[in-house]
């Protein structure tokens, strides 16, 4: 894969396949931690962190243990048990090390292995036959895509404690009515031909 | 047989995992873009609730407290990697169109929650029951949505098309339509519940 594939690649990843808006891929944390811009910003870099060095890790598992062995049909299994001992790592590793990123960022890293977002990108890069390279850039670049759309609606959300709406509206159902307009601002880049 | 009854009821309405405790939204979203793609979503993910319950439930008393999330990450997965096995074999036109959520039924909160507050604290029949009512509430609200969702969108009730191919709103199948049925449905859930309180209420002061 050359550089500009590669790019067309994460653009993709980032806008047009939105993990959120719309391949509905970690909804939980999104609905669940875009109260406010800071918040929603920690979870997306905790979130980065752990799909990029997933993506890594369960491409190596795939390609050069379980395939060989004829083993594949384990995958769910053997990427869900190493999603959670990565993210116990990456807890343990910032407590000791970068204390001021593990006060950040503390509350969302165990969150993160129940984040369907982690384990559908590492599926997706089996399934879609990507290379080592591609498959980092996959989840990388779907990643940003899930940061991005996280700090967008906390700023939507920002505005909607303002409003008034019905009260059987009040809370979660408008919440993801919005979302559902962010979500058909998105669908505009469905459209987009690339290539 | 009674305290049976009450834990299936209370899966399947007063704790309704989909529109009371707004657990596993990111299936319930995904796959509902027809009524059958939700009854099938949600088939699946009960018959594993069932058998995680079940399990984890006889596994209770053998589970060390402090490694009891990594142990039901592996039995639920056991789980669905059978699930995703069979429909592959036996309903392979089923496992194309729902793709990626069979496998990701393992990171599915409501199976977590389940099994964190209801089957490792009891019986195994219990927690079968248990299973079974959450997901039978799960496949109830799935079916649900994706009959709006077809409905509006496409015109057709079970892939059944009622009014030819002039009637379609495209944007419920897509995925802005998913939020907005979803956002609508739970509004009209709240308001059914608040007038059921409300009416308890009068009755509750006439009395």
């Amino acid at each position: 894969m050359n550089v500009a594939s590669l790019l067309l690649l994460a653009f993709t990843a980032i806008v047009v396949e939105n993990f959120i808006f719309s391949q509905f891929y970690g909804i939980c944390p999104f609905l669940g931690v875009s109260n406010k811009p800071s918040t929603a910003f920690g979870m997306g870099m905790a979130v980065t962190c752990v799909i990029t060095l997933s993506s890594f890790l369960t491409w190596l598992l795939y390609h050069h243990i379980l395939d060989p062995l004829g083993i594949s049909y384990l995958s769910t299994i053997a990427f869900i048990v190493v999603i959670a001992a990565l993210v116990q790592l990456i807890e343990m590793f910032l407590k000791k090390y970068v204390p001021v990123l593990y006060e950040a960022l503390g509350i969302y890293l165990p969150l993160i292995t129940t984040n369907c977002a982690v384990l559908g990108s590492a599926l997706i890069n089996i399934q879609n036959g990507y290379n080592l390279m591609a498959s980092v850039v996959f989840g990388f670049s779907s990643a940003l895509g899930f940061t991005m759309a996280m700090l967008i609606f906390a700023g939507v959300r920002e505005r909607l404690v303002f409003a008034d709406p019905p009260k059987s509206f009040e809370g979660l159902p408008i919440l993801l009515v919005s979302a559902g307009l962010v979500a058909m601002a998105f669908a505009g880049f469905s459209g987009v031909n690339i290539g | 047989m009674n305290r049976y009854k009450s834990i299936l009821c209370n899966g399947l309405i007063t704790h309704n995992p989909t529109f009371v405790q707004l657990l596993g939204m990111c299936p319930t979203l995904a796959v509902t873009t027809s009524a059958i793609n939700g009854l099938a979503m949600g088939l699946s993910t009960m018959v594993v609730l069932m058998f995680s319950n079940l399990f984890i439930s006889l596994l209770r008393k053998f589970i060390p407290e402090q490694i009891r999330i990594a142990a039901y990450v592996v039995v639920i997965a056991g789980f669905v990697s059978a699930i995703d096995l069979l429909l592959q074999a036996f309903l392979p036109e089923l496992s194309g169109t729902l793709g990626l959520y069979i496998p990701l039924i393992v990171v599915n909160c409501i199976i977590f929650a389940r099994a964190e507050s209801f089957a490792s604290k009891n019986p195994p029949i219990d927690s079968m029951m248990d299973g079974v009512g959450m997901g039978f509430g799960f496949t109830l609200a799935l079916t649900l949505i994706g009959l709006c969702r077809e409905f509006l969108g496409n015109g057709s009730i079970f892939g059944i098309n009622l009014f030819g191919q002039s009637f379609s709103m495209l944007i419920f199948i897509m995925p802005a339509g998913a939020f907005l049925t979803l956002g609508f449905l739970l509004a009209a859930v709240r308001k059914i519940s608040f007038e059921k309180k409300q009416e308890s209420k009068d009755e509750g002061g006439a009395r």
